[in-house]
């Protein structure tokens, strides 16, 4: 089944490419992929740890590399995510001026690689999944971007690859700081053996500072930032939709999931600076974001400043807080992703997307209206939403870490500044809401039209699946905590 | 079952269909000269299938021959390897032949020559994989030298083809009598010219360090011009560009390939001097910089491949001052299938608007098979994952890591991400809305040969980028004699 997952959207884009219609075979192939997620999700055991429905080919037996996948509740989850958003986002697709084919062959070819790095429980195809959307973002960016698309493309792929790079110097460090017997690329064997405390503590902190600035430079980590807001704001909406919704989460994923089970020391030993870090994140990419003038940056610099929670569920190291932070992953890639179609979707209407121009649209697009403020306020983490319940989980997992009486630790400084980090997120996002869709409407927008039934399918989609984690959060802590658990038990 | 071949044959049969053919075109004006080409893919297509039934029977390597001539695996695969690149370079030809009739009359009557030459390169090339003394290794570089020396400046009317030639001949006259000096030296210093009693006379450690450390720097400098590392680099971007676009490749593949197993066969001794490996380190780190950092600003395609040579040639020496002969082959297989590939595409573009990445400008529209056979090459070239390129960049990463060159991995890093900038400045060229959108609206021929072999080596990158295991065990045998057999330096 998982095979079927990552090869399906693989061979609808060679389809496509050859000459079958191009958005009937990628929905079709899109609808398809969810379904089997979803069906994955109702068959997976919960109360089983380790990795389910386990696929295996050996690819060299020299090194030890397999063509392996398999999944457990946290990569279940993002699975989960992949398909939504991947339906979402070639459903919303709108016209394509040339190159139609190209277009969503290079979407599925993102959507297959993120899904391939989340399956995989091999080192090596969980790098080089990731890659594979490499040259498709490029090319959409690069071809039907808007704004400076040039600039932006260079600036995405430049980071990305020497973020990847670097992530890749890390990895194989990682693999090879393991004495000779117990090497390997499966995630499995990995774990045993870091359980029994395999790699040393020095060189630890060297793998972990690695992973932490690959990673980082993939999720946009403060200061290495500044290729997200651009590449987002110049992105076509589905590829800003798929980027800043799955495939950035690629980092967040592989920190929880190699980095916080196989290198403790190193993750205690840079406790320090990742929170520093995160708080640039939250603070200073937030007052940025308030400054924005045009609602695709402003998005772009949002996504960004949201990574900072995620961190602080991460950094926090217990289990509460990593539950949190993939819940959290779950909730701002969907949300994210209605955010951006909102917006691709005024863009195609209007042409423009500074505040400036705009106002007013909710008259004329009552429904794009309607589900923008859905998710922007669960982009803000009102209660009911998704965001609401996994912010309150790291919040409560970061201020437990380090638990001191009489002294302020510095995790519960960064919790508190954090809790400013969503006043600053209400203000840009509703002065975004109110700048958009609220007050006086320019004369020239009263004859757009809303969004179709057809656009309403997947908005609503996205919206269900939001306000069901949020009411029900428990469906998905099931399913994360006892993969999340067997870090912190085997590690004490 | 067929009776092994003695292994020399396959030089032998190679040398003889070269002079045949060369023969038949003096005398038989008539024909016409692409027949000369299809006989010499079809023999040396039978060469490389003979090349599996040789034998490889120590018991019976004996004689005065195998003083200087091995048949080790590494050998025989990299025989194999010369044979597969001269095979794809005559299909090139065959396709360039209307560039080069268009020249002049003279030329267009010699081409029996331009398709026979290569023939006798490659049986040059297949002696040096197997050259294990330094007097051999200096004759069969000569044969491969000569032989290029006229197929770069072939098309002799046109100045830049000229100019082209002649720096090769001058550098080329250069590195053989820098090579030549240090054989001399070595020779001097331990009376010996075959590598394996070289080596043992260095283990015995009764040599005089000093001289034999200058005897062997010349001959690393020697082979530097020939795998174009810095600062013996000069001649490659004019020669590349200058050279008809086949012998580019040829070149670029082919003789890179050779100049490098023979480089990793003399390494083994020289490694035991005294700073040879700081020099080599230094020299893989100039090499990696300049190449990727000179390939930056460059918009003639053939120049751009010219100077990502270089870069190559850089992570290959990688490979090789770790003695990983594993890594060197798998990369230069990479190598192989990707060179090969972008100047197969390059050759049938170009004819109609030249070497330019301009003249790229929306093959996408006009061509979607050529441009996505070219992403598929450039995206190796950069090391995307899933691809061949890819795997040849992670097994050198993991041997420079292995053995702590961690200055070597740094830079490696910073010049791939420049890769990515400018092989991604080609993809960008074919798909991105064009600046000159009335350019060449004609649709572009593939003749049937090369669009199967295109599509062979599209697989075959990709194939390899997933599944590396059939070169890994091929290359098995002797990896372990090369890689493993890393020897301590004489204080």
């Amino acid at each position: 089944m998982l095979l079927f997952l990552v090869l399906c959207p693989i061979a609808a884009a060679i389809l496509i490419l050859i000459g079958a219609p191009a958005r009937f075979t990628a929905l079709v192939a899109a609808i398809l992929n969810l379904i089997v997620a979803v069906a994955l999700f109702v068959e997976f055991d919960r109360t089983a740890t380790g990795f389910q429905f386990v696929s295996s080919m050996a690819v060299s037996t020299d090194w030890g590399i397999h063509f392996a996948f398999g999944v457990d509740g946290l990569s279940l989850l993002m699975l989960l995510l992949a398909s939504l958003v991947t339906v979402a986002a070639i459903w919303f697709t709108g016209q394509v001026d040339n190159y139609v084919r190209a277009f969503y062959a290079c979407l599925l070819f993102i959507s297959a690689g993120a899904i391939g790095a989340f399956a995989s429980i091999d080192l090596f195809f969980f790098y080089a999944f990731h890659e594979l959307a490499l040259i498709p973002a490029f090319l959409l960016i690069g071809i039907w971007g808007s704004g400076n698309r040039s600039r932006a493309a260079w600036k995405i792929t430049i980071y990305l690859t020497v973020g990847s790079f670097i992530l890749l110097i890390g990895l194989i460090l990682l693999y090879q700081s393991f004495p000779a017997a117990a090497r390997s690329f499966d995630f499995r064997e990995l774990q045993s053996a870091a359980a029994a405390r395999a790699i040393a503590a020095p060189a630890q902190r060297n793998i972990y500072l690695l992973l932490l600035i690959g990673f980082g430079v993939l999720i946009s980590l403060f200061p290495f930032h500044s290729w997200a807001p651009e590449a987002y704001a110049s992105a076509p909406a589905p590829a800003a939709m798929l980027h800043a919704g799955v495939l950035k989460k690629f980092g967040l994923y592989g920190l929880l999931r190699l980095a916080v089970p196989l290198l403790p020391d190193g993750a205690h030993y840079w406790t320090q600076l990742l929170v520093i870090l995160l708080l640039g994140n939250i603070i200073y990419i937030g007052l940025v974001t308030i400054a924005q003038k045009q609602l695709d940056w402003m998005l772009g610099y949002s996504s960004v400043m949201h990574m900072g929670y995620i961190f602080l569920g991460i950094a926090s190291a217990n289990a509460i807080g990593n539950t949190g932070a993939a819940t959290l992953i779950f909730a701002h890639g969907l949300s994210i992703a209605l955010l951006f179609a909102v917006a691709g979707q005024v863009r195609e209407r209007t042409g423009t997307l500074a505040f400036d121009d705009l106002g007013g649209l909710a008259k004329v697009m009552p429904f794009a209206g309607l589900i923008f403020g859905f998710g922007a306020f669960a982009a803000i983490g009102l209660p009911g939403l998704a965001n609401f319940a996994s912010e309150i989980m790291i919040f409560f997992g970061a201020f437990r870490h380090g638990w001191e009486m009489q002294r302020f630790h510095l995790f519960q400084i960064a919790t508190v500044l954090a809790l400013w980090g969503v006043v600053i997120s209400t203000v840009y996002m509703l002065r975004a809401y109110r700048a958009t869709f609220m007050g006086t409407m320019p004369e020239r927008w009263a004859k757009l039209s809303d969004f179709g039934l057809g656009l309403r399918i997947p908005a609503a989609l996205l919206i269900a699946a939001l306000v069901a984690v949020g009411f029900f959060p428990q469906t998905v802590v099931n399913i994360i905590s006892p993969a999340i658990r067997t870090y912190f038990t085997a590690s004490k | 079952m067929i009776a092994a071949i003695p292994s020399f044959h396959l030089e032998i049969d190679v040398l003889v269909l070269g002079i045949v053919i060369l023969l038949v075109e003096t005398f038989a004006t008539k024909i016409d000269k692409k027949v000369f080409a299809y006989v010499g893919i079809i023999g040396l297509t039978l060469v490389l299938i003979a090349s599996f039934f040789v034998s490889t029977n120590p018991a019976e390597q004996t004689g005065p021959l195998w003083n200087f001539y091995t048949a080790d695996g590494l050998a025989i695969f990299f025989k194999r390897f010369e044979l597969i690149t001269t095979i794809v370079v005559l299909v090139m030809m065959i396709d360039y032949a209307p560039v080069m009739r268009r020249g002049d009359d003279h030329t267009a009557s010699n081409l029996g020559e331009f398709f026979s030459l290569p023939l006798l390169t490659c049986a040059g090339l297949m002696y040096l994989v197997s050259a294990v003394d330094f007097i051999f290794i200096f004759i069969a570089l000569e044969l491969v030298s000569i032989s290029f020396f006229v197929l770069v400046s072939f098309a002799r009317r046109d100045a830049v083809a000229l100019e082209a030639g002649i720096k090769y001949l001058i550098l080329g006259g250069v590195s053989a009598a820098f090579l030549v000096y240090g054989i001399t030296w070595i020779f001097g210093v331990t009376g010996e010219t075959n590598l394996q009693r070289v080596t043992a006379a260095f283990a015995g450690g009764n040599v005089d360090t000093q001289a034999a450390t200058f005897g062997a720097v010349l001959i690393v400098a020697g082979l530097g011009f020939k795998v174009a590392a810095v600062p013996f680099q000069i001649w490659v971007p004019d020669v590349y560009q200058g050279a008809p676009t086949p012998v580019t490749a040829f070149l670029s593949v082919a003789s890179k390939a050779a100049g490098f197993v023979v480089l990793i066969r003399v390494l083994q001794p020289f490694l035991m001097l005294p700073h040879m490996h700081r020099l080599l380190v230094l020299l893989a780190l100039l090499t990696v910089i300049y190449g990727n950092l000179a390939a930056l600003p460059q918009t003639n395609l053939k120049r751009l491949l010219g100077y990502s040579s270089i870069a190559h040639a850089g992570y290959l020496l990688i490979a090789v001052l770790c003695l990983d002969g594993a890594a060197m082959t798998f990369y230069l297989v990479a190598y192989l299938l990707m060179t090969l590939l972008s100047f197969a595409v390059l050759i049938i573009v170009s004819q109609q608007a030249g070497d330019d990445i301009s003249s790229f400008d929306g093959l996408a529209k006009r061509q979607p098979f050529l441009a996505f056979a070219m992403v598929i090459a450039m995206a190796s070239l950069a090391g995307l994952p899933f691809t061949a390129g890819f795997f040849g960049k992670f097994f050198i990463f993991a041997a420079a890591i292995e053995q702590k060159q961690f200055l070597l991995v740094i830079v490696g890093i910073v010049t791939v991400a420049c890769g990515f900038y400018y092989y991604l400045k080609v993809v960008r060229a074919m798909y991105w809305p064009a600046a000159q959108p009335e350019l060449q609206t004609q649709p572009i021929q593939i003749s049937p040969l090369s669009r199967a072999l295109i599509i062979l080596m599209i697989i075959s990158t990709i194939g390899l980028g997933v599944y590396p295991q059939p070169i890994l065990r091929a290359i098995k045998p002797q990896s372990g004699s090369v890689a493993k057999s890393m020897t301590t330096p004489i204080r």
